[in-house]
């Protein structure tokens, strides 16, 4: 598509021509190229000033970033920053102790550390689950607390960005491993096995999450006896990894079919046990071609955490609209979930170009034996 | 380990195999533990259920759905009130939201259609604008954007007294969308009724000069004809009945509008939102169809002298389709699910009624094992349409 | 190579693999019709046929990569049987070299040679570090040891898949097509790493259409149609004066170019 926009450029000149030309070669090659993209264009053009340059005066120029409420951001007839002034810790942290919320700040780098060091290409899985085993004991002891003169604070008020950090990757970390067990399952040539892996993945990738999250937290106290309870937190994990559970399963059937018999028939040949060849030879290439695959669902599941302010737990959503409710700032709603998308954007934004990069890498590279 | 002088080894030694080793064996005796193992978890929940439920004197079983429901809902497509049973408002439930999610793959596949060839525009700005938009709607979670629209329909919309009135007819207000509708006539019926068997001779014409262009390369103008054969009869039908156009048309009396046909805020924002974010995907879906169709398709499409919007038509689209329609079922699946969101903006749908009536009654298991029973349906159903379709593509396009 | 003890006696007459009558359908397909054969210790064979004619099917039901449905197949004087034990013996006992190499493309080549020893002999690492570095050695490729299969070419590829099955100690050796996926340049390499291990005294059932390597190294030939043996013969009786037909006719199209 590209060389069509390009050609008229091509056919003009022959000296070097100046930059002023070559933008007007430019925009008619790219903006101007026929009659129906002249008016696109036009009207591209007209929308920008009718929509984005008053969002942008809103936002910047006639914002107010300091106030004691938002009938002063009114009166200036922009943007009302100052809510975050007030609020904005709150939105992160929730409800997690003032004076402790170093705690939840900590965990907050400590997450996007581990993130990025796993996200170096060619780290060992060895390390990678060491570095991970190791980073979840340090979130659950800062969250805890109870120790070294950190107050202990219950799960109630984990709230915020951390919870939804923790709900994302516990609940596919959970995930993991009902994932490959169901994935391997439906591989099987057992087929009671089979049957119940396919019952499982088909059942919970036809319905919505939601009714998955209702079922936890209304049906988990059911299944459990009298007297024994499970906080809110952990219920909604479990349905997470329930659902999750399911689309890694397909992911990683994805990457398990992607294996040639012969890697099979290698390893009997060589006498492997069954598990020794799942282990060793089959799950190490088929989690790599399904990285991409993984971190999609990743992806996903970052965002559909939000979902859980449905079942009243305190994520980024449920804080915010907490602080809509005071009466002073009721109409900063769109600064609020401007802000809470902006931060979902900036994750989500640059894991999916991360993914992206991946998908190339592997494509690159190549997978499976190679031959010459 | 075995006979010491192989030539003896004669009889079958399938019997002498300890049971243990036998590997046939050990593949039953692993089905067993699994299905056991499930089998025993389930009981040992159903078990604690039974008696959790007895505790807190909770009855069992689906007599609850004849009982009266006892709530109000919002919009329904058919008749309910609070003195309707529990059975009813889940059927008014189901409804919405297979009304709400039809409509929505409708718009999504048109919607989604356009954004996909848009992001392959040669027109930088389009590219550009449209990869944005994509980029923003794939990277903020659903409910979030749900929230905005409803905010902006609820918050920021006029209200009824100071409507937004864009046409004749429509208002814009924070009660939602209002429009005037045409009252209800007989002619309506036999209209449709024309259009039907206007599309029925168009197809059949269509098929014939077809035929007939494939033997004599004569071109029949079979767009107009068609247009003709649909839009004439209902409109004669139309003209004949004397023409009956009365409207009816929204009036606002004190705080609301009467008349007319309302659409609530609640709806409109989940339709607008779950169409805006599935569209996203959808165009991406379209892109690399789109792209997947080879170069070469194209430019042999071109040296035949065909103009670039009929390669993109008569070319590129009908192979392409082969490409996108397994990824757009999935698509269409996870857009029906996703309407399950109404439940945090309060528009009735199957999760929110159903979860009302959990709530109601406690009868938790029972009212989810009939939320799993019906969106599995919707789910299988959607699949086993788009396979057809798949199916029917792939042979025509062989 | 005796240096595992097994439970048959040893000598020159023991039998190490026997097919009686063994017979395999895939559905209704007969693949394998009445299969009778004995290897004996040391012996070299080399099945040769048409492409479908069960050849590869029957070295691969030796370790039971397939399963044969009638008959008995002996291996070492150990039965194979759905006993998990027999066939865990045997796979220990039998390597096996594929047409597609199959190494495992996610280990580096010491690591592809060492994880059998380690995980089924139950070997020290460092121990079996050393053997796979004299297997290496034995293929001549001792300095590709650190690099992964991907960077080594198709014949470095397939030694490393012989050396790997070495690595095992087995008692036969199963080779399937091992040259058919290699670019002619590369086909000697091979060649003469079997012929090594020939001379060495390597009991070897060999799939090839390498009919040059079959001459020098083979103690019987076998030509196989249609699922059933058609001829068994010493490669100069085979070569010189075939018996059936087929075989005549199957000699002379790829003997002809």
């Amino acid at each position: 598509m590209t060389d069509l926009a390009q050609s008229p450029t091509q056919s003009l000149e022959n000296g070097p021509p100046g930059p002023a030309l070559r933008a007007w070669h430019w925009a008619r090659g790219h903006l101007f190229n026929g009659p129906v993209n002249t008016i696109l264009t036009l009207v591209i053009v007209y929308a920008f000033f009718r929509v984005v340059v008053p969002i942008v005066r809103w936002a910047l120029i006639d914002a107010t970033w300091s106030a004691d409420s938002d009938r002063a951001c009114q009166a200036a007839g922009g943007a009302c920053w100052a809510f975050l002034g007030s609020w904005g810790r709150f939105i992160i942290f929730g409800r997690f102790p003032y004076g402790e919320q170093w705690r939840p700040a900590l965990v907050l780098v400590l997450f996007v550390v581990m993130l990025a060091v796993s996200a170096r290409p060619g780290m060992r899985g060895r390390t990678l689950i060491a570095i991970w085993l190791g980073g979840i004991v340090a979130v659950a002891a800062l969250m805890w607390g109870g120790f070294l003169g950190m107050a202990y604070v219950e799960t109630e008020l984990w709230n915020g960005l951390p919870l939804t950090l923790i709900l994302a990757l516990g609940g596919v970390g959970f995930a993991f491993p009902i994932g490959v067990l169901a994935a391997l399952g439906r591989r099987s040539k057992l087929p009671a096995i089979r049957w119940l892996s396919v019952a499982y993945i088909e059942l919970i990738r036809g319905v919505p999450l939601i009714t998955l999250l209702f079922m936890a937290s209304l049906m988990v106290p059911l299944f459990l006896p009298t007297g024994i309870s499970i906080a809110k937190l952990w219920r909604a994990e479990i349905g997470f990894a329930l659902f999750f559970g399911a689309y890694l399963a397909e992911a990683v059937r994805g990457g398990l079919q992607a294996i040639a018999r012969g890697q099979y028939e290698a390893a009997d040949a060589l006498g492997l046990g069954y598990w020794q060849k799942t282990c060793l030879i089959i799950l190490p290439q088929a989690l790599t071609i399904s990285i991409p695959s993984i971190v999609n669902l990743f992806i996903g599941a970052f965002k559909d955490t939000t979902l859980i302010t449905i079942v009243g737990i305190f994520d980024v959503l449920q804080d915010a609209n907490t602080g809509l409710n005071d009466p002073a700032w009721r109409h900063a709603y769109v600064e609020a979930y401007a802000t809470i998308g902006m931060i979902f954007f900036a994750f989500c934004y640059f894991m999916s170009r991360y993914s992206q990069y991946l998908e190339r890498r592997l494509r690159r590279s190549g997978t499976g034996p190679r031959r010459q | 380990m075995v006979a010491t002088d192989p030539s003896r080894v004669q009889v079958a030694p399938a019997a002498r195999v300890a049971l243990w080793r036998d590997m046939r064996v050990r593949g039953i005796a692993a089905q067993i533990l699994t299905v056991g193992a499930v089998a025993g978890l389930v009981a040992y929940f159903g078990h604690n259920a039974i008696v959790n439920l007895e505790q807190r004197g909770i009855a069992t079983g689906f007599s609850f759905l004849k009982r009266e429901a006892a709530f109000e809902i919002s919009s329904t497509l058919i008749d309910y009130s609070p003195a309707s049973s529990y059975g009813r408002a889940l059927v008014v439930g189901i409804l919405n939201t297979l009304l709400v999610s039809s409509l929505g793959i409708v718009l999504t596949t048109i919607f989604g259609t356009l954004l996909g060839i848009a992001r392959l525009s040669t027109n930088w700005l389009v590219q550009r604008v449209t990869g944005w938009y994509i980029e923003v709607m794939r990277n903020t979670p659903l409910l979030l954007q749900l929230i905005v629209w409803w905010d902006l329909l609820r918050v920021s919309a006029p209200l009824p007294r100071e409507a937004f009135n864009p046409l004749p007819g429509v208002f814009i207000s924070n009660r939602g969308l209002n429009i005037s509708v045409p009252a209800w006539n007989e002619a309506y019926l036999w209209m449709l009724v024309a259009a039907v068997l206007g599309i029925a001779v168009t197809m059949l014409l269509g098929r014939q000069m077809h035929r007939r262009q494939e033997l004599t390369g004569k071109r029949f103008p079979i767009f107009w004809a068609g247009l003709g054969l649909i839009l004439g009869p209902p409109l004669v039908v139309f003209l004949c009945a004397g023409a009956p156009v009365e409207l009816d048309t929204p009036v606002l009396q004190g705080f609301n509008f009467v008349g007319g046909e309302n659409v609530t805020p609640e709806f409109a924002a989940l339709l607008f939102g779950l169409v805006a974010y599935t569209s996203a995907f959808v165009a991406e879906i379209v892109r690399s169809g789109i792209l997947s169709v080879s170069k070469g398709q194209t430019e042999a499409a071109s040296a035949l002298g065909l103009r670039p919007s009929w390669t993109l038509r008569l070319v590129v689209l009908p192979q392409a389709v082969r490409v996108i329609v397994p990824p757009m079922t999935s698509e269409y699946l996870s857009l029906t699910k996703n309407s399950s969101l109404a439940v945090y903006i309060g528009f009735p749908d199957f999760v929110s009624i159903a979860n009302t009536e959990a709530n109601q009654t406690g009868q938790v298991v029972e009212v989810i094992a009939i939320l799993m029973a019906v969106y599995l349906t919707i789910s299988l159903t959607i699949s086993v349409l788009m396979n057809f379709y798949n199916r029917y593509v792939a042979l025509v396009e062989r | 190579m005796a240096s595992i003890p097994s439970a048959a006696p040893q000598g020159a007459e023991q039998k190490m693999i026997e097919f009686r009558a063994v017979h395999k359908w895939y559905g209704d397909f007969h693949v394998l019709k009445d299969i009778n054969l004995v290897v004996r210790r040391g012996e070299r064979v080399v099945v040769c046929g048409p492409s479908g004619s069960g050849k590869s099917t029957m070295i691969r039901c030796i370790n039971r990569l397939e399963e044969h449905q009638k008959g008995q197949i002996l291996v070492d004087g150990i039965e194979l049987t759905p006993d998990a034990k027999h066939v865990e013996a045997i796979r220990r006992e039998v390597g096996m070299v594929f047409q597609q190499f199959n190494l495992f493309p996610h280990l580096t080549v010491l690591e592809n040679l060492t994880l059998a020893p380690v995980w089924v002999r139950k070997m020290p690492k460092k121990e079996a570090e050393e053997l796979a570095m004299q297997l290496l050695e034995r293929v001549k490729i001792p300095e590709q040891a650190k690099k992964y299969p991907g960077q080594l070419s198709g014949g470095q590829q397939q030694r490393v898949a012989i050396a790997r099955s070495l690595c095992m100690r087995p008692q036969v050796m199963l080779f399937d097509e091992p040259t058919s996926a290699l670019d002619p340049e590369m086909i000697k390499e091979v060649l003469d790493v079997m012929v090594e291990l020939a001379n060495e005294g390597m009991t070897m059932i060999c799939v090839t259409h390498e009919m040059g390597f079959a001459r020098t190294v083979a103690d019987s030939m076998i030509f196989m149609d249609g699922g059933q043996i058609v001829e068994t013969a010493p490669p100069k009786e085979f070569f010189a004066n075939p018996k059936s037909e087929r075989t005549k006719l199957f000699l002379s199209q790829i003997l002809s170019h």
